[in-house]
């Protein structure tokens, strides 16, 4: 093992992975990697490329240019593959004539496990019996998806590649997925996932890596992805007019912002401003714009919907840690 | 789980072994309403040509049947189903994109078409099996109820029968790789098995000459002295050769060159 003053070689590695169908570029020189013991997240737009990026680490669609290998080997040279790398890529994409049970039996004869890794694996994602005797064409998107979370992890893998897992879960489902991907990270496993939600990701991801119609914009963990921004901050107070004249006597720009204001400055310098105007505080919380507006800003001219000035309102919901 | 190991260790995973695919495979057949009735319908639909023969049988007693015409009369029957259960083995896996499943457990592709091949195969040898013991059961009805049964049948249609619906099983099986989808390779096979004989037929009638050359590119009548086995000339294996390389081989390497090299959606 190569374990080097805590950093570990990547488990997943893409080096200039290009894809062009005719003339168009669907991923452009993609680099990055996943570590094993986290969470990578894989963020972008519908249509960015992240899909096409999976399918190929999986060898369902060969590259253009570049390479890519899971634990140093191209994937189609892994033998019983579903050994090592647990793939779910579209949980719709199953017989919808098929028992859930039935096709997690399929996966399980194939990589040659015992038939009680199905039941242990229904369990796990809380597939009632009943469920699991149901044909798929009967599931919900979120019973779907955690049926493919279970075809993933049938024969334990080391590696997860999952495109778009939280998709149709309702908010327990998507918590009882964090909770799970987390521990799997916990244990050393390398945990790749898409999403076109960057709040469901941010707080499960210990990498994120940001696509944009079919280019890498932004990688990094959160901190550094946010370092660089510029301090902010959201107050609301009983008198927000004398606040704002005192913030505006220390040299700050306040803005009205809601129920409060918006200022430039960290929180300390408004609480500072407040004590010396007398004022009293009601709410006073970091302002910095989070990941998602640094995600619509670095792929503004990628949006399908070009993003307005942020409004003052989305401002509070979304920049509120 | 292997913690933290810069590469993934392949020394202790054996691959997938081909006899498990081919299982896998042969469970898909039947796991899903398709495919059950699709099977059930062969049976079914075998036992009712029969009974009907055999209705025939007790009641006209110039019929003449004997064990060899009820085998004939489940080879009329399953000359359409078995090509249709080819077609079917390849198409489902794009129809329902289970592909992308199937793919990413068994990135040899060559060996998930093999196995389905062999699990048509196998299938072709089940039907087979079956349509001869409900002939057996028929005749012996027949016999005991219109005086002794006549078991004139001889191996070689016994042969020819399996030959013959192994070769139109792997028809459909090529047409389906070419068009991966189940309703085009339906319709592309049944003008194949029908349409081309009657314009070939037709075109012979009209073109003195077309008839001869017919002969090399006309697979299903090459494959006439194919039904008893009594293909003996080399001209006759020559014309087998000929069309089956034109409706089978070309066909399957076209298709099987498109599976290998399709992104998997």
């Amino acid at each position: 093992m190569w374990v080097l003053c805590g950093t570990v070689v990547p488990m997943i590695s893409v080096e200039g992975f290009t894809k062009t169908y005719g003339g168009f570029t669907a991923v452009d020189d993609v680099t990055f990697t996943a570590r094993p013991g986290q969470v990578t997240g894989f963020l972008g737009p519908n249509g960015a490329g992240k899909t096409t990026t999976m399918r190929a680490m999986v060898g369902l669609t060969p590259a253009s240019r570049g390479r890519i290998t899971i634990g140093g080997h191209d994937y189609r040279a892994i033998p019983n593959p579903g050994r090592h790398v647990g793939v779910l890529l579209d949980a719709s994409a199953q017989h919808a004539g098929r028992t859930g049970r039935e096709i997690l039996t399929l996966g399980a004869k194939t990589m040659g496990l015992p038939m009680s890794r199905v039941e242990e694996m229904l369990a796990l994602v809380s597939l009632s019996e009943s469920e699991a005797k149901r044909r798929l064409g009967k599931y919900s998107l979120g019973m779907k998806q955690r049926l493919g979370i279970a075809h993933a992890l049938l024969g334990d893998p080391s590696v997860l590649i999952l495109d778009e897992p939280a998709n149709g879960l309702d908010p327990a489902g998507i918590r009882w997925m964090r909770s799970l991907l987390k521990s799997y990270a916990d244990r050393g496993g390398t945990v790749l996932l898409s999403s076109h939600l960057l709040n469901e990701v941010e707080l499960i991801a210990d990498e994120m890596i940001l696509i944009g119609q079919g280019r890498i914009v932004a990688q990094g963990d959160k901190k550094s992805l946010l370092a660089g921004q510029a301090a902010s901050s959201l107050v609301t107070s009983l008198d927000n007019d004398a606040l704002a004249r005192a913030l505006q006597a220390a040299g700050f720009a306040p803005e009205p912002a809601g129920e409060g204001i918006r200022v430039n400055c960290d929180t300390a310098a408004v609480g500072r401003a407040a004590l010396d105007a007398r004022v009293v505080l009601t709410d006073l919380r970091e302002g910095t714009a989070g990941l998602e507006d640094l995600f619509l800003e670095l792929t503004a001219d990628t949006q399908r919907e070009q993003p307005r000035p942020p409004a003052p309102q989305a401002q509070l919901t979304n920049g509120a840690q | 789980m292997t913690s933290a190991a810069p590469t993934i260790e392949l020394a202790g995973t054996a691959p997938v072994p081909f006899g498990r695919l081919v299982a896998v495979e042969l469970r898909k057949t039947y796991d899903t309403r398709a495919g059950f009735w699709l099977l059930a319908t062969i049976a079914i639909l075998v036992t009712v040509a029969e009974v009907i023969t055999l209705l025939v049988g007790v009641f006209n007693d110039d019929a003449g049947l004997n064990f060899g015409a009820f085998v004939g009369v489940a080879a009329f029957v399953t000359s359409i189903l078995l090509p249709v259960l080819g077609i079917m083995l390849v198409t489902g896996e794009w129809g329902q994109r289970t592909a992308m499943v199937t793919f990413a457990l068994e990135p040899r592709r060559p060996l998930v078409i093999a196995a389905k091949a062999v699990v048509g195969l196998v299938l072709t040898l089940v039907t087979a099996g079956v349509a001869i013991v409900i002939g057996a059961v028929c005749n012996l009805l027949l016999g005991l109820l219109n005086g002794p049964a006549d078991w004139d049948f001889g191996w070689n249609y016994f042969f020819g029968f399996i030959v013959v619906q192994t070769l139109a099983m792997l028809s459909g099986f090529a047409l389906a790789t070419l068009f991966l989808s189940t309703p085009i390779s339906i319709v592309v096979f049944f003008v194949y098995m029908w349409g081309i004989p009657i314009v070939f037929g037709i075109a012979s009638y009209y073109l003195g000459w077309f008839d001869s050359a017919s002969q090399w590119i006309d697979f299903q009548r090459a494959q006439t002295p194919l039904q008893d086995m009594s293909i003996h000339t080399g001209e006759e294996w020559a014309h087998l050769l000929v069309s089956g390389v034109l409706w089978l081989v070309v066909p399957l390497a076209f298709g099987i060159r498109r599976i290998l090299r399709a992104e998997v959606k």
